[in-house]
């Protein structure tokens, strides 16, 4: 028998009672990060009444974390996150249950962390991280409260998660694309001041009590900002990009994080080398151009857009494959991508077609 | 009209606001403001137009209010 006491000064509330308790208890929430948002969010998840959360954080408590995650202290300098926040919840409320997870997020581990809850919160502080976790959730279909936090402003807003029109928004009606670098404000390098992440990590526990019970009307399509300096909030009415197609499962694992990528070094090549290894036919010339992009060229074997690379890997031959695109940039992220896929030597165009046509024209 | 300037991009416009006066339409809007502060080429940000996310051209008059919104990533 639950000791529904201890939750009698929110079961009083109009509109809660015993129906909205009881859905907190059988809730399963999984909480990614356990930094400045994500400690003040569990802290009020447990107290609330939430069943079962699962917490994933690779780090170790470090001084300079104190300031602003102020579930931990001093004590627990050096000591896993994810495993003090266990027992201090534990101390909290007995019969809470935690799952622990001391892992980075990826994209291999990411649903088989999400896989079995009901609602994931969003409390990481890297944009690979918040791409990954918004990608995951709209391939599981499970709503997402994504929070994020700079310097004195900090962001909610609730993704997947249907509105009385059945409409739900993402990350990436924000911001489409994931950013090749990571050029992360983070409270490391930008500062934050402490209060900050507590107030929208309590912002994102109160979303995700309003989701599970059902009261009142969660932040679906309006991304919410707070201002501490002014003391002010904004807010916009998130704009539905109807051209982002569904993500598939084997896109997004076939989608390696930019880092990884980093690490694979690519031969390019000149226009000489590039004329000789063709007209030896030693390479296949892959084009990864967009297709409305001008001039098109009948020397290439294919063309496969970038953004469609990584779906599409598998009508490459198991060959060499030089890669070409406008200037040279792209097809050298294209040719970490196929020789980190399919393990054939990749050659990049430098230059580009323009260096191609430059060439040529002479 | 007004410029409300939101996280990062603070550091490179140098204030939280701008009063200016309308540009025929947001497109016109973003190049002036490039133009004005170069570091916002490469940086990522949407434009709201009257506490709406806009995607294309959308045409400004007086009185109206954009705000420019970069991601954030902190935690």
């Amino acid at each position: 028998m639950n000791n529904y006491n201890r939750y009698i000064r929110q079961m009083i509330l109009p509109g809660f009672g015993l129906t909205a308790q009881e859905k907190l208890g059988n809730t399963k929430l999984l909480l990614v990060g356990m930094g400045g948002l994500g400690c003040p969010a569990l802290q009020y998840l447990v107290a609330a009444g939430v069943g079962q959360i699962g917490i994933v954080d690779p780090d170790l408590v470090s001084e300079s974390n104190l300031h602003r995650q102020i579930l931990f202290g001093q004590a627990d300098i050096g000591q896993s996150k994810v495993a003090v926040a266990e027992k201090l919840m534990h101390l909290q409320d007995p019969n809470i249950q935690i799952q622990t997870h001391q892992t980075y997020l990826d994209r291999q581990n990411v649903f088989g962390l999400m896989e079995g809850y009901d609602l994931v919160i969003d409390a990481t502080d890297n944009f690979a991280s918040k791409y990954i976790l918004n990608d995951a959730a709209a391939i599981l279909g499970i709503p997402l409260v994504y929070g994020a936090v700079t310097r004195f402003q900090g962001q909610v807003s609730v993704f997947h998660l249907a509105d009385e029109h059945g409409v739900s928004y993402q990350y990436r009606d924000l911001f489409p694309d994931e950013p090749l670098n990571d050029l992360g404000n983070s409270c490391e390098r930008m500062g934050v001041l402490g209060v900050l992440p507590g107030i929208i990590g309590s912002l994102q526990a109160a979303e995700a009590i309003k989701i599970i019970t059902g009261i009142g009307k969660p932040l679906v399509g309006r991304l919410y900002t707070h201002d501490l300096l002014e003391t002010s909030s904004y807010e916009i009415a998130i704009l539905k990009k109807d051209l982002l197609e569904p993500l598939t499962k084997e896109a997004f694992l076939a989608t390696l994080l930019s880092d990884e990528l980093d690490e694979i070094d690519i031969q390019e090549i000149s226009v000489d080398q590039f004329l000789d290894l063709k007209n030896k036919g030693q390479i296949f010339v892959l084009d990864v151009r967009e297709r409305h992009e001008y001039p098109p060229i009948d020397f290439s074997d294919a063309l496969i857009p970038l953004s469609e690379l990584a779906i599409k890997m598998e009508q490459l031959p198991q060959r060499e494959i030089c890669v070409i695109c406008h200037q040279g940039i792209r097809s050298v992220y294209a040719a970490q991508q196929i020789q980190a896929k399919k393990a054939v030597k990749t050659y990049s165009l430098k230059g580009g077609l323009t260096a191609y046509f430059n060439k040529m024209s002479r | 009209m007004e410029i409300l300037i939101f996280g990062s991009l603070i550091d490179i416009i140098g204030k939280n606001h701008l009063q200016i006066k309308a540009p025929v339409d947001t497109v016109n809007l973003k190049a002036l403001l490039i133009q004005q502060y170069p570091g916002l080429e490469t940086a990522r940000f949407f434009l709201a137009l009257n506490k709406t996310m806009i995607q294309d051209k959308q045409p400004l008059k007086e009185g109206d209010v954009v705000a420019l919104m970069p991601a954030f990533s902190g935690g």
